[in-house]
């Protein structure tokens, strides 16, 4: 390392150390100003061509969405329509700065939300777009064929730590989830740990959080202590569905287009978008497709169509 | 000085200007860290009054819930970091060795630039790396529930700390003067002797350096250390945490960043750990720096 002090000129100008002073405060006059004044998001001359869709947020729906887009833009071709994933909120987030024309959610909206988006000018409208139902998964060689959700429950709060406790093997159950930053989990945990009830219990803190799908995939595919969850759309073949039952006097099902559509299957969802109260022509002509002829895409992408 | 005699004003002009952009670019680079440094702040000392202390020193670790307890993540981070400086220390300081006092020079023409290409390698391609092949030995080799642990994310920092600490420590190794090692060997010592007992506590300084430049690169790694820790927010404190998922303060921030209202607390806590993550790297730097100073003001090896 070459760490020889740096020979000190003495300098000829007197002024420069002005020069030098001035430049420094002009620098840090324009951090503080960039830093202190608010900031906020520039929209205003980024307003998208009329024909253009921006449409963004749940990472569950990117994949229908973008389906969606592709087919709807073969039919329409002076329509352009942009998908983005990155997660419910920030579809939301991007709704209510104005960024985007439809948010994509796989949660609904929260109280705040609406509040913010109010403060802005904007009144989001709920459109629910498709259902989707979180499946159970395990490594193939599991034995278990199905649990309650009681027992889900327990087995994510950390109270059953073992499969041999729920008739498997005698091997550690090893938790994993997607990240709380995913709709997912929230719902997950409202629907399966607290049981649709109001309560504190949380995930144990030993639950793995997998920042994709790829990641519970990847782990429930070579380890045969894990047991994760997913929407039905992410779940591979070389993953094993367990099937779910609501308590231990009810019948186990397995999560499927008929068992969520009949409503058998305990844990699903709607699926939403989200748009201002004031979409144009373009927006709501692809929401009404969505609607219509969309839904047959819904079963190809794993998601079960609205009836 | 000659130029300051020369004549003619334009030459000066010239000279001043030139003088004074080469300077405010130098000093730029300081400006930004002080200016990152600032917005971190802006953003994260929020955190410090938005939260109260026995939540923010708290075990529990929900922002969805409100639970901002950052021991877990600090300690997530601190483990992981330690624990793959272990593992890089014999390894880079063995490399550096034998780049340096042991391959004859062809090997170490070869050595030198392939050391360099390992840290070009992403660290995303690591993390996936680790995902798939590294997780799935640890888990069978160690019998551990799963293979997403603190020990996997350890070894791929391992990794990619190894080349800054090799080139560091060759280069302190460089600096030993050749009558050292003279020296060693007709006081007749073997070639390991010198090495061990000569050679490389003359280089201590600079070794030193070279850890704290690879912790540098550890902790504020990030991708990888997501992809293959597991991300538990679990207090890693009984002795088999090290073969159990934890959860970084990196992982944490590059995590839930992405979906996190601006301007929420859950905005404010996450750039309050990047305030925490900050002043370790600070504090780590400023160690090598000091053992640098110290060496230097020895002077006997410069």
């Amino acid at each position: 390392m070459s760490l020889a002090p740096a020979k000190r000129a003495t300098s000829p100008f007197p002024w420069r150390n002005l020069v030098l002073a001035l430049t420094l405060v002009g620098l840090a006059a324009w951090a503080l100003v960039g830093l202190f004044s608010d900031e906020g998001e520039t929209t205003a001359g980024a307003a998208p061509a009329a024909q253009t869709i921006q449409n963004k947020g749940s990472d569950t729906l990117v994949n229908l969405a973008l389906a969606w887009a592709e087919t709807y833009m073969a039919l329409h071709p002076e329509v352009r329509v942009s998908v983005t994933g990155g997660g419910s909120g920030t579809g939301i987030a991007s709704l209510i700065n104005g960024t985007v024309d439809i948010a994509n959610a796989s949660r609904a909206i929260k109280a705040e939300e609406r509040a913010a988006a109010q403060a802005n000018g904007i009144t989001p409208v709920e459109v629910t777009v498709a259902l989707d139902a979180i499946a159970v998964v395990v490594h193939p060689s599991n034995p278990v064929e199905g649990l309650t959700l009681p027992q889900l429950s327990a087995i994510y709060t950390g109270q059953i730590t073992n499969w041999r406790q729920v008739g498997g093997e005698d091997r550690p159950i090893v938790l994993l989830s997607r990240e709380s930053n995913s709709g997912t989990y929230v719902y997950f945990l409202e629907n399966v740990i607290r049981l649709g009830q109001k309560s504190d219990l949380l995930f144990h803190p030993d639950t793995l959080l997998m920042p994709s799908s790829e990641g519970i995939s990847a782990e429930v595919r070579q380890n045969p202590n894990a047991i994760g969850y997913d929407g039905l759309g992410y779940v591979t073949p070389d993953q094993k569905m367990l099937g779910v039952a609501v308590d231990s006097a009810s019948r186990y099902v397995l999560p499927s287009v008929e068992t969520v559509n009949d409503g058998s299957y305990p844990v699903s969802r709607p699926l939403f978008m989200y748009t201002t109260d004031r979409p144009s022509a373009a927006i709501q002509a692809f929401l009404s497709w969505v609607l219509a002829d969309g839904q047959a895409q819904v079963i190809e992408l794993g998601f079960v169509p609205l009836k | 000085m000659e130029f300051a005699k020369a004549p003619g004003l334009t030459k000066r002009w010239g000279e001043f200007a030139i003088e004074t952009i080469i300077r405010v670019l130098g000093l730029s680079s300081i400006g930004f860290v002080v200016m990152i440094f600032l917005f971190l702040l802006r953003e994260g000392l929020p955190t410090f009054w938005e939260i109260p202390l026995n939540n923010l020193l708290g075990t529990r670790w929900y922002p969805t819930f409100d639970y901002f307890g950052a021991v877990p993540l600090v300690l997530g981070s601190v483990l992981v970091t330690l624990l793959a400086i272990v593992i890089a220390l014999p390894l880079g300081l063995a490399t550096a060795v034998f780049v340096r006092e042991i391959a004859p020079p062809w090997a170490r023409e070869i050595l030198k630039p392939v050391i360099e290409v390992l840290a070009g390698i992403p660290s995303v391609v690591l993390g996936f790396f680790g995902m798939t092949l590294v997780a799935p030995l640890v888990r069978e080799v160690l019998g551990a529930p799963t293979g997403l642990t603190a020990f996997t994310g350890a070894l791929l920092l391992a990794y990619m700390a190894l080349p800054t600490m090799i080139s560091v420590a060759e280069d302190a190794l460089d600096t030993v003067p050749k009558s050292y090692r003279d020296a060693g060997l007709s006081m007749g010592a073997t070639q390991w002797q010198t090495i061990w007992r000569v050679v490389v506590p003359a280089a201590r300084s600079g070794v030193v350096t070279a850890v704290m430049l690879g912790m540098g690169r550890a902790i504020g790694e990030t991708m990888a250390v997501m992809m293959v820790t597991g991300n538990a927010a679990r207090l890693p404190l009984s002795l088999d945490s090290l073969f159990r998922p934890v959860r970084t303060m990196t992982a944490t921030i590059a995590a839930e960043m992405g979906e996190v209202a601006q301007g929420s607390t859950h905005y404010h806590a996450l750039f309050g750990l990047g305030i925490i993550l900050f002043a370790l790297t600070f504090v780590i730097n400023l160690a090598a720096a000091a053992t640098i100073f110290k060496k230097r003001r020895r002077g006997g090896l410069r």
